[in-house]
């Protein structure tokens, strides 16, 4: 490896560009598209010399979209705050629940608990239509349908595999003994899971919820097939939003940043766990 | 199963509810799962029978027929090609892209981390935003990709609103978001291998390309084995970005498994077709996962017993 032909490092070079360029362009591009009007976006041929303005953020923020045909309402900030709520709340459930299973799975073993953890396991890879069409004949009947709370137990056919597995790996970890000589000092079994293991496994459950509100937030066909409009999250909102605006697209771009932000920043900070969040904790980064 | 039982044993001498407890901790997470394990034999149900939403008076089993009648149903075997196209291409071209960039960037330096970090943007945007954003760089009146595509002489090329392309279109989606996923995976696999045989090799002078194939390869195996099959479920399945973009059209071209099911649910509303195709595509994603955990399990015990 070390020595590195001028004609290797020029290829490696170039198809290191190449690969920036294909999977950077997209973001750039939007991004720079959300600070433009019409008029700029529509121009042949395209130029990136154009004069930025943050009409379309404006626009959507104060939710008054001017149109050739008057003012228009525009409910995109709504989608925002319901992304926000739905994903935080499906993870403060999905720990709520799967921290302490996820202790029972990994420290207290018993019998049927791997037969259990798969079948949790599986359902991350089961068709999520095959559960949400009955489902939405269902919830109808017991008044879920379109409401909250319903959204926020789907989300945890996603959001609860995610953190059971993850933070199983992390109490696994924890050598038994410190545990063990906790409790022979007489403490009880929930001081010493509060004490010892919540706090020893504190990064795993950070990540896992982290992960699992980027995945949330990502969702779409769990909203499209049981929210109506007003509890509809920005994936799905963003997508009925380019029909309602009719030819804005300067604001699409700019609704399309605005969603993809939050994840972004949220992976940037935990990238560290990414990779084993990303694999259910098989592969360690 | 049999053996978690024995293992139990030693912990025996804890007191209270010591056997209660891990099914009282577990039992929150279960009963949500429960909830949702109702719907899942609703569906089984609804396979076996006939049943439209439009004429509920003509609800009734007619058991094996959803299936049977596949058999010979064009639209049906177009699903199946269309899923498995779409399956082996994506996943074909991000194991390669992925494996690729992964050994570009193998070595750890500060800017090989920082482009790695890099690429994960694209993984962390919602495939249905991914899928919006390339609807306006793809739009014939505007699009950015419309134009080099007319500066590279091809005609009013007209991506995902033309049968002969639509397909390519979405796989271009798809490789952009799940390609970070890949290389990723394999990046951490790469550098978690054992350095000895590269030293080795290095030393007898052995071929890089040798290295490549006798060495890296079989080394990294199980994480190439581990990203394709948790891929090749994903895909198969694959829902928002297709349903994004053109909702399965134009015409049957993109109406794939989940994009079929859904159409046939709201649109034609013919539930017991739409369940049958479902509980088709959950058996070869059960197949196919079953495999996978195996696999993912000995990868992971692996990594832990090394960690």
């Amino acid at each position: 490896m070390d020595t590195v032909s001028p004609l290797e490092r020029v290829l490696r070079g170039l198809a290191i560009t190449v690969v920036i360029l294909f999977f950077m362009f997209p973001i750039v591009w939007i991004f720079l598209m959300s600070f433009q009007t019409n008029e700029t976006i529509l121009r042949v041929p395209p130029s990136v010399v154009f004069e930025p303005t943050l009409t379309n953020y404006t626009a959507l923020i104060t939710g008054k979209l001017e149109t050739a045909a008057g003012t228009l309402e525009i409910a995109f900030m709504r989608n925002l705050w319901n992304s926000l709520f739905l994903s935080t709340a499906s993870v403060a459930v999905g720990l709520l629940l799967g921290v302490p299973a996820a202790y029972a799975f990994g420290r207290l073993k018993f019998r049927g608990s791997e037969d259990i953890a798969f079948t949790l396991l599986s359902f991350r890879f089961a068709p999520p239509l095959l559960v949400l069409l009955p489902l939405t004949i269902y919830f109808q009947k017991i008044g879920l349908a379109d409401t909250y709370v319903g959204l926020i137990w789907v989300y945890q056919l996603i959001v609860l595999p995610l953190i059971l597995w993850i933070v199983r790996g992390y109490f696994e970890d924890i050598p038994a003994d410190i545990e063990y000589a906790y409790r022979i000092a007489g403490h009880s079994w929930f001081s010493t899971f509060r004490k010892i293991a919540l706090p020893l496994a504190g990064p795993g459950i950070a990540a896992a919820g982290l992960l699992a509100f980027i995945f949330a937030w990502n969702n779409f066909i769990f909203a499209l097939v049981l929210a109506s409009a007003d509890k509809q999250p920005v994936t799905v909102g963003a997508l009925a939003f380019v029909t309602a605006s009719g030819i804005q697209y300067g604001q699409v771009a700019a609704g399309i940043v605005l969603s993809i932000a939050p994840t972004f920043a949220l992976a940037l900070y935990a990238q560290r766990y990414l990779v084993e969040g990303l694999s259910l904790g098989a592969v360690k980064g | 199963m049999t053996q978690t039982a024995p293992a139990a044993l030693p912990r025996r001498r804890f007191r209270v509810g010591r056997r209660a407890l891990p099914y009282l901790l577990s039992l929150p997470a279960l009963l949500t799962c429960i909830g949702i394990l109702i719907p899942f034999f609703t569906a089984v149900v609804y396979s076996l029978q006939r049943y439209r939403l439009s004429q509920p008076w003509a609800r009734k089993f007619n058991w094996g027929e959803n299936y049977l009648n596949f058999m010979s149903d064009p639209a049906f075997w177009n699903t199946f090609k269309v899923s498995m196209s779409y399956a082996i291409l994506t996943v074909g071209i991000e194991l390669l892209l992925g494996l690729g960039i992964a050994l570009l960037l193998q070595k750890r330096t500060r800017f090989n981390n920082f482009v790695s970090i890099m690429l994960l943007m694209p993984l962390m945007t919602a495939p249905a935003l991914a899928s919006l954003m390339w609807k306006l760089m793809t739009n014939p009146g505007f699009g950015i990709l419309s134009y080099f595509a007319e500066l590279l002489g091809f005609e009013d090329f007209r991506w995902a609103s033309d049968p002969s392309t639509a397909l390519l279109t979405v796989v271009i989606v798809d490789v952009w978001v799940y390609t970070p996923f890949i290389m990723i995976l394999l990046l951490a696999g790469l550098r978690s291998l054992p350095t000895q045989p590269f030293e080795a090799a290095s030393l007898d002078g052995v071929p890089r390309l040798f290295v490549f194939w006798r060495i890296t390869l079989p080394m990294l195996t199980p994480f190439l084995l581990t990203a394709t099959l948790f891929r090749v479920i994903e895909s198969i399945q694959q829902f928002d970005i297709i349903y994004a973009m053109t909702q399965g059209g134009p015409g049957d071209k993109l109406t794939v498994f989940q994009v079929e099911a859904y159409l046939n649910f709201f649109q034609f509303t013919n539930v017991g077709r739409s369940a049958a195709l479902l509980m088709i595509l959950w058996a070869i994603t059960y197949f196919l996962s079953n495999v996978f955990i195996k696999n993912w399990l000995r990868l992971r015990e692996k990594q832990r017993g090394e960690a």
